[in-house]
């Protein structure tokens, strides 16, 4: 069968994402597996902050809700509460997501609402220039850590955890086949589903820290992504400045447009 | 049949926001305003609505205008420190055009200021405490009825518009307890959103050719798949900086309020038109005016009181003409001379404009009303 991924996307590209940009890549497998699940685009709905990978929403063919920086998840969570029969998806930034957005996300982790979210990590805030991020690591150069960033970074798929998603992967842009998967997998999963996809700013992010366009930043990502199954026979040494990739935990618990719905039936049932 | 009921002021407005049709709250608790939230989520999943209990006022904010988006009558409730977190998405609210209602039950600030005193410090707030080029409208109401009935306008003004709509209440009129009674066979009047008619594939959201600039609004999920976005955008809803539209869509935006101010403002007027001293006054501070008038009117004092319902857009020639000839002019509010300001630039200049202002959480009373009188009499 052929993929038919173009029904996707509105007419209006092309894009403002840089050459070498990560977010057309994840876009695009965003794409393949909406086709791969059959997903129609009347039943689904896309919101995003603010940041280039918040620009996605504009490209694609759903509903489009391009919301504040950092204030996706709680503009998403009052759509599936309101229409619970639809397919959520929410693009954010490692800005957006873990900085400005950090409580919202998790809050939204608590919750268990039933949402993908992906959350494209390039490690800078690429829309305004160059800043260092919450994800930035300790020692790597933005606009605003000229002598090296001091701060320590999140790992946000270790807070997803902790704050109660359901479902929690990471991908990287290099990995396309396997990052496809995770969407999917992150979709199939009843509750709340984070996916973190490694991705590349070269402009912003690679230029500074003398990894030298598109495809170093490219092999660069490869190379510090190890599928978890290895990672977890490394030693944390072994495994510095590196990145596990694939599923990192997945868990049943109660989705709460269910719960939600659950205490309506109790109430309406009992009076 | 209706029964009579003592209630309180917040009661009402949670009461009366069911009654609009509002089925989706979103809020985080503060003083003085927590009744409305509790009220809803006692009441709210008994008819199958919906109650959030949020992180944030922020969350709020974002909460409601997604449930928006789908079609739902949305709302939140704060006060002083709650509104200004909600500011960034009032603001969103207002350029995408997505109807909701924020109820501000006004305490004295700034900061954390008097949680549990009364105030009106807000009034220029919610003209303009988000950043940029928008209108707004907002109500204070001055009883426990007309809480009930304009909660219900503040909704059918946002539907009718596509526009946020600030409820400003105040701490004073917010616990306030007094009858509630409902006419016999009571069917508010309920305006929705008006749906597109045009194919799906020429609906544009933010269409110019309207002729009180309000465009029809498709809901998440009705086929019209469309684009909202917070940044400037052209009649799809897509980003836009073409000087044309961005001036294009902002001006019908603010036009559609400003322009509407006679379908929007509502006032009322006691010997206003038959009076040397006009008073005005608003919200819990009108109902001192009203007694201050009544007394002095008795003295043979010629005064008389004119009450904004709605406070925002304001409306210049009404006030205008309804201060014109007067003897003096005295504004009573429970802040610094928020709507003075606005008053003062309507009036003759040679005309008096007596401030009474209050700032310490503590009630205007008839007696302050009626001192300010005398001091321009």
């Amino acid at each position: 069968m052929k993929a038919c991924y173009e029904k996707y996307f509105r007419d209006n590209l092309p894009h403002i994402f840089c050459p070498g940009c990560g977010n057309g890549i994840v876009m695009g497998a965003w794409a393949r597996a909406m086709d791969e699940m059959g997903l129609e685009n009347n039943d689904c709905v896309a919101i995003s902050g603010i940041g280039c990978s918040s620009r996605i929403t504009t490209y694609i063919d759903l509903y489009t809700l391009h919301t504040a920086h950092g204030r996706a998840l709680p503009f998403a969570i009052g759509v599936k509460m309101c229409k619970p029969d639809m397919h959520v998806f929410v693009f954010s930034g490692d800005g957006d997501c873990a900085a400005i957005g950090g409580n919202h996300f998790i809050h939204a982790c608590r919750r268990n609402i039933d949402m993908t979210l992906i959350v494209i990590n390039n490690s800078i805030y690429g829309m305004t220039g160059g800043q260092y991020s919450p994800l930035t690591p300790t020692g790597h150069f933005a606009t605003t850590a000229p002598y090296g960033n001091i701060d320590p970074a999140f790992d946000i798929c270790k807070i997803a955890e902790a704050s109660g998603a359901t479902f929690v992967a990471r991908g990287d842009i290099y990995n396309i086949r396997q990052m496809i998967d995770l969407i999917k997998e992150g979709h199939n999963h009843k509750g709340f589903s984070v996916i973190e996809v490694v991705s590349s700013c070269p402009i912003s992010y690679g230029r500074r820290n003398k990894i030298n366009g598109a495809p170093a930043l490219l092999r660069y990502i490869k190379d510090h992504s190890v599928p978890v199954a290895n990672a977890a026979k490394m030693s944390a040494e072994e495994m510095k400045g590196k990145w596990p990739v694939g599923v990192l935990y997945k868990t049943e618990a109660k989705e709460y447009v269910e719960a939600y719905q659950e205490l309506v039936a109790r109430l309406q049932g009992g009076s | 049949m209706n029964k009579v009921r003592l209630v309180q002021g917040n009661e009402a407005c949670a009461m009366g926001a069911i009654a609009a049709g509002s089925t989706f709250y979103a809020g985080y608790p503060i003083t003085p305003s927590t009744e409305i939230a509790e009220y809803m989520a006692r009441e709210l999943p008994k008819i199958g609505g919906i109650f959030l209990q949020m992180e944030d006022e922020i969350a709020s904010m974002g909460a409601i205008i997604g449930a928006s988006c789908t079609g739902v009558k949305a709302f939140t409730a704060t006060s002083g420190p709650g509104f200004s977190l909600m500011q960034e998405l009032i603001g969103y609210a207002a350029m995408t055009e997505i109807p909701c209602v924020i109820v501000d039950v006004q305490r004295p600030g700034p900061s954390t200021a008097l949680p549990t005193l009364s105030s009106q410090g807000d009034v220029q707030q919610a003209r303009w405490g988000c950043h940029g080029f928008h209108s707004i409208i907002a109500i204070a109401p001055s009883s426990i009825m007309e809480i009930y009935y304009q909660i219900i306008n503040a909704f059918n003004l946002a539907e009718k518009y596509r526009t946020p709509v600030i409820f400003l209440m105040d701490e004073e009129i917010g616990h306030l307890r007094e009858r509630f009674e409902l006419p016999e066979d009571y069917q508010p009047e309920i305006i929705n959103r008006k749906k597109p008619e045009s194919d799906l594939e020429v609906y544009l959201p933010y269409i110019n050719d309207e002729s009180n600039g309000v465009p029809p609004m498709a809901n998440f999920g009705d086929g019209y798949r469309y684009h909202i976005s917070g940044l400037t955008h052209n009649e799809k809803g897509f980003y836009s900086s073409v000087p044309s539209v961005v001036d294009t869509e902002i001006r019908r935006m603010v036009g559609k309020i400003e322009d509407n101010v006679d379908d929007i403002a509502q006032f009322e007027e006691a010997y206003a038109d038959d009076c040397d001293i006009l008073v005005i006054a608003y919200g819990s501070v009108a109902r001192s005016a009203q007694q201050a008038v009544e007394e002095m009117r008795a003295e043979g004092i010629s005064v008389g009181l004119l009450r904004p319902i709605v406070l925002w857009p304001f409306a210049t020639d009404y006030f205008t003409k309804a201060c014109m000839g007067k003897k003096a002019v005295v504004v009573a509010e429970m802040n610094l001379g928020q709507y003075a300001r606005e008053i003062r630039r309507i009036v003759h200049t040679d005309t008096p404009l007596k401030s009474l202002t209050r700032v310490d959480g503590e009630f205007i009373y008839p007696i302050d009303v009626i001192n300010a009188v005398k001091e321009v009499l």
